[in-house]
C-alpha cells in the first residue's frame, strides 16, 4: 500500500504523518509538494496540519486552489482513503469533499492538549480498529476547530451515520454536537480536527491513534482481496 | 476602474466569538448601549474594467468561490468608481 501527504506551503504536520505510517504499518508513504497534478500511483492520500498558506483569508481557503486538490477530487471519487487532519480537515471543508465549515473555536483560544473522543462509526475504513463507543485519547492543537453545518445537513449526516469521532464530555471549541471528525456520504473521506499521527507511540502520551492507520491498511486489504 | 468594496460576515445564525468577545470588552469599558458586534472582513479590489455589469457578476463569482465560505459566511459589496 502506497500513501501521499500532501505539503502545501506552511504545513508543518507532514513528517508527523509520514513517520506515523512508516512506524505504524511499515507501508510505503511519500511527502508530495502541492503542485503535483496526479496521485495516481497512490492508494491513500493524508491531508496534514498546519497553516496552509498562513491560513490567510480562511483556514483552507487558499489551498483549495492548489493544483493538487483536483488530482485529491478525482482520488475521493475514485473511492480512495483520503483522511484530512486539522488544517487538512479545513482544507477538505472548503474543497466541498466534506461537509460543514470549521470556525473559530467559542473561547476564541487555541486549544493544545490531549482529548479523549467517542468513536461514533466504527463501520468506517479509518475506524474498523477501534470498537463502537469506544473512548480514546488523541491529542488537538487548533484555534478554529469549531465544526458548523446547517440543519438540513446534519440531519441527513445522521441518517448517513457520517459523524465519526465526537469529543467525550467536554467540548474544547464550541463544535456543533461535539463533532471532531466526519466522513463523507460514501465514506472514503475522512476529516477530523485531533492530531491521530500524534498519539502512535507511549512516549507520545498515547498510542491511540495506531488503529486509525491500522484501520486504513486493513480496509485496503480488503478492498484488493475483493 | 472599478474598485469593489466587499463585506463578508458571518450569517446570523452563526455564534461569532469575535463579535462576542469584543461586546464584552465594551461593556467592561462602560459602553453599555452595545447590543452586538458582528466582526468581518473588509476587502478591496480594484478591478481594471469599466463594465459595471461585468465587474458585478465577476465579483459575484470571486465571493462565491474563494472570498467567503458560504456555508457560514455571507457578503455583499458595492462598486464605485476609481
Amino acid at each position: 500500500m502506497k500513501f501521499a501527504v500532501l505539503v502545501f506551503p506552511g504545513s508543518n504536520c507532514d513528517i508527523d504523518a509520514v513517520k506515523a505510517v512508516e512506524d505504524v504499518l511499515g507501508e510505503a508513504v511519500e511527502p508530495v509538494w502541492h503542485t503535483t497534478t496526479d496521485l495516481s500511483g497512490y492508494d491513500a492520500i493524508i491531508v496534514p496540519g498546519g497553516f496552509s498558506y498562513g491560513d490567510y483569508l480562511r483556514c483552507g481557503a487558499i489551498a483549495r486552489f492548489s493544483p493538487v486538490m483536483e488530482a485529491v477530487k478525482q482520488a475521493a471519487a475514485e473511492g480512495k482513503f483520503i483522511i484530512g487532519i486539522c488544517n487538512g480537515f479545513q482544507i477538505l471543508t472548503e474543497s466541498g469533499l466534506l461537509p460543514g465549515a470549521l470556525r473559530h473555536n467559542d473561547h476564541l483560544q487555541f486549544r493544545c492538549a490531549i482529548s479523549p473522543l467517542v468513536v461514533e462509526n466504527n463501520s468506517t475504513p479509518f475506524t474498523s480498529d477501534y470498537a463502537q463507543g469506544q473512548v480514546i485519547h488523541i491529542p488537538i492543537a487548533h484555534g478554529e476547530g469549531n465544526y458548523h453545518v446547517d440543519e438540513e445537513t446534519l440531519s441527513r449526516m445522521k441518517a448517513n451515520n457520517q459523524i465519526v469521532f465526537r469529543y467525550y464530555e467536554h467540548n474544547p471549541n464550541g463544535s456543533l454536537e461535539r463533532i471532531a471528525g466526519v466522513c463523507n456520504e460514501a465514506g472514503n473521506v475522512l476529516g477530523m480536527m485531533p492530531h491521530p499521527e500524534r498519539a502512535v507511540h507511549q512516549l507520545l502520551g498515547s498510542e491511540d491513534g495506531k488503529a486509525l492507520f491500522t484501520s486504513i491498511l486493513k480496509a485496503w486489504r480488503d478492498k484488493q482481496g475483493a | 476602474m472599478i474598485t469593489a468594496r466587499i463585506h463578508v460576515t458571518l450569517k446570523q445564525s452563526v455564534l461569532d466569538p469575535q463579535g462576542t468577545a469584543v461586546t464584552k470588552s465594551l461593556h467592561a469599558l462602560g459602553y453599555a448601549e452595545v447590543q452586538d458586534v458582528r466582526i468581518g472582513k473588509f476587502l478591496e479590489l480594484k478591478l481594471d474594467t469599466a463594465d459595471r455589469a461585468q465587474a458585478e457578476a465577476r465579483v459575484t463569482d470571486m465571493c462565491e468561490k474563494l472570498l467567503a465560505n458560504t456555508v457560514i459566511e455571507k457578503y455583499e459589496f458595492e462598486l464605485v468608481e476609481a
